[in-house]
């Protein structure tokens, strides 16, 4: 067996240091290029600076909708971290936010009336992270036994869910006289999670993700579990050899990663929409992909990474009206980041391999 | 339901299919050299506001559609250079690409949002429009249309006849092989990367300049994503795909129609069917499960069943490929 | 045409692949290329044919230089090449893969294409229907369609990687017909084997390898025995493990039938007592893989019964889970240690986590840190418990294998053992696995080291293109019956 001459004579550190190099690099271009990108709109990228911190901070409103956009996006993000050490692209999270959302609409809808609404709402939360576990173990059924791409597969449910959730609020759920693409008829204020002051934010909402996320990092960190899902995600092969059971762990990841995403549709119903709408997961699942690429799948930094993400999409809300903007100036800045990351790391990886 | 009210679904499905004719014949050739690009609906996006707005700038349909045919070959640029010359997982960046594109288009083209722009311009092809029904269908539409029947016939043709096409097949098939039979592997899936590409881009322009006839956010209704679903619906067969894409025009066009008589469901009901139908084919020709079935058949019935079923991904598609 | 290598040199790494290789085959000859694994003879014949460039020295077809860089330029001065693995496109029909690399117009003439193919493939009587899909031929008629493939090219020199491996005996015979014929032709012929029967009926002359240098060469026909002796020319070792003296069986088979794509490997009844090791010795590929694979409990067996004494009872393994063997104290030690066996990214410590069973949610870090310290001192292994084992060298990974085995062990299989270790890990390696054996667990491993196998076996089976002998004790192994066998001559063992 050929040897790696580098591994033996760079210390960790400089290896370390070479990559911060690196990402350091790729944050400072993407940060060029967007500007220039504003730039070419004739605005100035401080104003537009001024204007997503005033955005996102200005008021104690919008401060409030980081958090209720940080919540499902740090579930799905946490989700997320396990199927990528497992060494899956589960594509399909946005389709298991909307299945919980659905499940979770479903529950209320059954249940307002028969209990008590507190219970009612756990009972609904219950039911919107069994539907995500439903849709996330349908497309890891389709990877394990019926060897289909989880990537496609992923897509496909997603759209799948989408249309369920269309059909569901212009048919059978739709709104006493006209169906429209408001979603269904608004749940009784009991229903709902509760709030801080008037703002966006449920504090027993945020609690769950707070949970989620350091449970994943302790489970990452410190559980047989955690080290056998990257032991298959890393050497499938070997995993097997060396006595792992590889079906049952893919199945698993792709089990909690829908519970978790299935949670935050159903937070989305009880803790923010009150109903059901088409939009439910505002493409936070999505969004929660590029935070875990960023990272490279490490969990500790899922909470500063969404964090700056969540500000940026609220921040970026009142471009239109500050300065007569396209509010997807979010979406450019945080595709941007993650794209750039993505070419610095293959970089340096090549230099590494010219190197030696 | 009369016949001319037949012609008149038919015609719009032929109108709802045409972008998506050309996304799907791109990609099906840059996953034919062995390449994802998983970019398409960003890069339809991002190419459909670029190719209008170039179109109106310029006051020129054709430079719209060149404007468009170079932003997609731009986008499809860097999936190729991260994935083949970096070596990063392709899902990865031409997911970003998908989303990263989508955002530009509604950033940068807010200014043109639902302004008045040129179109591809109407031409029925004399004669040939008067025969009863098929003149209605086929020959009373624009150049665009026509260019998409003659990019199936021509990708088909390329695929299945020409020596290029048979290379092309061969490199997302066994690119050792291909280059051990004298073939510059990384160059060519550059190649048929761009190409892909700029095909997306033209499926972009169709949707600004003559489907839906300008600019407005996430006008695409998803469309690259379909194509994505069509291409594995198609088995990575040119004309499979366009079958693919007509299907899919036609539910869209019965959906609307159906839409007067049964308002409760929308039409982005309809849209589900290809990825259903994808995984429907997914779940048929993945598994082992298929050739079990028809493993009591005897051989000479099994076989043609099987090769008309069974429409296998190029086995190193997605692969990376060490060329030294 | 006629070929001269002189003074060829070609270096992977560390391994002097060619030392000094000088080769001439005249035209209108067969020319057999002998020798060992690892001996040097594919290296060879891909520098001919473009596959890997040469570090010097020079090749002269005709008298002419030549610089060959890529298998195009190989083709272009005449030189085609014939894998082991077919270089081709399985899921395309034959005419496509004929078509594809021939130059041409741009438009393909199929008709034409089937005429040519047919007019070539006739002259050797191949049977082929052009439309057929490559994947679903025989690995004897993708060779013909390879064959047929390269001649049209105008190639006057062909190169057989082991070509007689996992074909039909009329397959072999068609084969043998049609590279006659060439060589009537006026062609040259290189043929690699390690199958002294197939050289000594096919070929003109024969070169024998051994360790990237020529050793001899020779005219055909020529005494077996002369052969073998260039091939493994030197006295094996003398062996060094303690005679077994436990009686007890640890594994037993009954009639064994496993299979690839490639062979189908029968194995008669076969009884392995506690202790004892079992040396498998034949040409890389020649089935051995495969009934270790089937031991461990990764392969399924097609036909015939597999037991395994666990616990002092022999328990019927056939058909049960690979994990159902682990539990059964069968333990597998991959040859390709990051790709099958350690998990580069993750250190000592944690594979000595991932193979502990667990006790519980969390990983208890101060009882897995003191296993992998003690794991580390006695295996030796140099490295601390968080070193990832993709930084460790190999002798260390192979330690880190050992010291993850399982206890109980009952039963070890291990594929090239030493593979890549300097002598002193060999030796040390093998004081462990002994010192196991005396506890009583049972060993099968292949090596295509002789003295590896000599040394440490107490019986060994030779595995030669799926043929499979009965085992021989140790004792009675001569180096020449040993070579004659793994050359795939089955004399005094009767052989399936």
């Amino acid at each position: 067996m050929k040897e790696n001459p580098t591994l033996h004579t760079k210390s960790p550190v400089s290896q370390l240091n070479r990559g911060l190099i690196y990402q350091g690099g790729a944050l400072m271009l993407s940060l060029l290029f967007v500007a220039v990108i504003i730039l070419l709109t004739g605005e100035s990228p401080l104003h537009v600076v001024s204007a997503l911190v005033d955005g996102a901070f200005g008021t104690p409103d919008q401060f409030a909708r980081v958090f209720a956009t940080l919540t499902p996006l740090v579930l799905c993000a946490s989700g997320l971290i396990y199927t990528f050490t497992a060494g899956l692209y589960n594509l399909g999270v946005e389709g298991q936010i909307v299945i919980g959302a659905i499940a979770s609409t479903l529950a209320i809808r059954v249940l307002q009336g028969q209990l008590p609404p507190p219970l009612v709402i756990a009972v609904s939360i219950l039911a919107g992270t069994l539907g995500g576990v439903l849709w996330g173990l349908l497309a890891g059924a389709l990877k394990v036994y019926g060897n289909i791409s989880e990537i496609f597969a992923g897509l496909g449910l997603n759209f799948v869910a989408q249309g369920l959730a269309i059909y569901l609020i212009f048919g059978p759920w739709k709104r006493p006289g006209i169906a429209s693409m408001s979603g269904t008829e608004p749940f009784d204020d009991a229903f709902a999670l509760g709030r801080f002051g008037q703002t966006d934010a449920a504090p027993v909402a945020l609690a769950i993700a707070v949970i989620v996320l350091v449970a994943t990092i302790v489970i990452m960190r410190n559980t047989h579990f955690g080290l056998r899902l990257k032991a298959v995600g890393q050497n499938p092969r070997a995993a097997f050899i060396l006595g792992m059971p590889s079906t049952r762990l893919l199945l698993s990841s792709f089990l909690v990663c829908g519970a978790f995403a299935g949670m935050a549709g159903s937070l989305q119903v009880v803790g923010l929409f009150h109903r059901l709408i088409p939009s439910i997961s505002s493409n936070l699942g999505f969004l929660a992909l590029l935070v875990v690429m960023l990272i490279s799948f490490n969990a500790v930094w899922i909470a500063p990474v969404a964090f700056f993400f969540s500000a940026l999409n609220v921040g970026s809300l009142q471009l239109p009206m500050a300065l007569r903007m396209e509010s997807s100036l979010s979406g450019v800045i945080q595709g941007m980041l993650v794209l750039f990351a993505l070419l610095a790391r293959g970089f340096s990886e090549r230099n590494r391999k010219t190197r030696s | 339901m009369d016949l001319s009210q037949l012609v008149i679904i038919l015609a719009t499905a032929i109108a709802t299919a045409t972008p998506l004719v050309f996304a799907a014949i791109g990609e099906t050739i840059t996953e034919r050299a062995g390449v994802i690009n998983l970019s398409t609906e960003g890069t339809i996006l991002l190419s459909a506001m670029t190719g209008f707005a170039a179109a109106r700038a310029a006051n020129n349909v054709l430079v719209g559609f060149a404007a468009a045919a170079i932003v997609g070959a731009l986008v499809s640029l860097i999936v190729a250079f991260g994935a083949i010359t970096l070596k990063q997982s392709q899902i990865a960046i031409g997911f970003v690409l998908a989303l990263l594109c989508a955002d530009l288009s509604s950033f940068l083209g807010n200014p043109i949002v639902l302004v008045p722009g040129p179109t591809v311009p109407s031409m029925p092809i004399p004669l040939l429009q008067d025969i009863p029904v098929l003149g209605r269908l086929f020959f009373q539409s624009d150049l665009l249309v026509y260019a998409s029947y003659l990019l199936i016939a021509v990708t088909w043709v390329f695929f299945y006849r020409t020596r290029p096409g048979l290379l092309l097949r061969s490199i997302g098939e066994q690119p050792a092989a291909a280059f051990a039979r004298g073939n510059n592997v990384i160059r060519m899936r550059y190649l048929y990367t761009l190409i892909g590409g700029a095909l997306l881009g033209i499926a972009g322009a169709a949707f600004s300049l003559d489907f839906k006839a300008g600019w407005s956010n996430r006008a695409t209704a998803g469309y690259g994503w379909i194509a994505l679903a069509i291409v594995i619906f198609g088995g990575w067969n040119p004309l499979r795909a366009a079958v693919g894409a007509y299907f899919f025009g036609v539910l869209q066009s019965l959906a609307s129609v159906a839409q007067s008589s049964i308002q409760s469901v929308p039409t982005q009901v309809f849209s589900v069917a290809p990825f259903v139908l994808m995984i429907l084919v997914l779940v048929l020709t993945s598994g082992q499960w298929l050739d079990n079935l028809l493993s009591r058949l005897p051989v000479e019935v099994r076989r043609p069943i099987l090769r008309a079923i069974r429409a296998p991904a190029p086995a190193a598609l997605g692969k990376v490929f060490e060329q030294d | 045409m006629n070929i001269q290598l002189t003074h060829i040199y070609k270096r992977f790494g560390a391994v002097q692949a060619n030392d000094d290789v000088s080769l001439d085959v005249e035209a209108g000859t067969i020319h057999g290329l002998l020798g060992e694994n690892g001996a040097g003879k594919s290296t060879l014949v891909k520098m001919l044919s473009g596959f890997i460039t040469r570090d010097s020295g020079e090749i002269l077809l005709d008298g002419k230089s030549i610089s060959v860089k890529t298998p195009a330029d190989g083709i272009r001065s005449g030189v085609g090449m014939l894998h082991q693995d077919p270089l081709d496109f399985p899921p395309m029909s034959v005419l496509d893969n004929f078509i594809n690399g021939r130059p041409g117009r741009l438009f393909i003439d199929r008709r034409s294409a089937v005429k040519e193919f047919k007019a070539i493939a006739e002259q050797f009587n191949f049977v082929i229907d052009t439309e057929e899909q490559v994947g679903l031929l025989t690995m004897g008629e993708r060779q013909q369609l390879e064959i047929v493939r390269l001649l049209s090219l105008g190639v006057r020199t062909l190169i057989l990687d082991e070509p007689t491996t996992g074909i039909s005996a009329s397959q072999k015979t068609a084969l043998f017909a049609a590279l006659k014929k060439l060589a009537k032709q006026g062609k040259s012929i290189i043929f690699v084997s390690h199958k002294l029967e197939d050289v000594e009926e096919l070929c003109n002359n024969v070169t024998v390898m051994r360790a990237g240098k020529v050793v001899g060469s020779s005219a055909i026909p020529c005494a077996t025995s002369k052969l073998v002796g260039m091939m493994f020319g030197r006295e094996l070792a003398t062996p060094v493990k303690p005679a077994t003296s436990r009686t007890d069986t640890a594994i037993k088979i009954e009639g064994l039938t496993i299979g690839d794509d490639r062979m189908d490997v029968r194995v008669n009844d076969l009884s392995i007592k506690r202790g004892e090791v079992i040396g498998l010795a034949g040409l890389e590929g020649s089935g051995q893989r495969l009934f270790l694979l089937t031991c461990a409990g990764v392969l399924r067996p097609f036909a015939g019964k597999l037991m395994v004494n666990a616990d002092g009872r022999l328990a019927e393994m056939t058909g049960k889970s690979y994990h159902q063997f682990q539990k059964a104290g069968v333990g597998y030690l991959p040859a390709d240690r990051l790709r099958e066996g350690l998990i580069w990214g993750l250190t000592i410590q944690e594979h000595v986590v991932l193979r502990t069973p667990s006790d519980g949610l969390f990983v208890n870090r101060e009882a897995s840190h003191s296993v992998a310290e003690t794991a580390i001192k006695t295996f030796n292994i140099r490295g601390k418990t968080d070193t990832r084992v993709g930084q460790l060298s190999g002798g260390n990974q192979q330690r880190t294998q050992l010291a993850l085995l399982p206890t109980p062990l009952n039963l070890v299989l291990m594929e090239h053992p030493t593979r890549g270790l300097d002598i002193e890990s060999t030796i040390w390696v093998w004081q462990q696995l002994i010192m196991r054996c005396q506890g009583g667990t049972s060993i099968i491993f292949a090596s295509s080291d002789l003295d590896e196998i000599v040394q440490y076996s107490d019986r060994v089976i030779v595995f030669s293109g799926g043929k499979v002998s009965e085992p021989i004790a140790t004792a009675v192994l001569t180096a020449s019956k040993l070579g004659e066998m793994i050359g795939g001559k089955f004399i005094g063992a009767s052989a399936s």
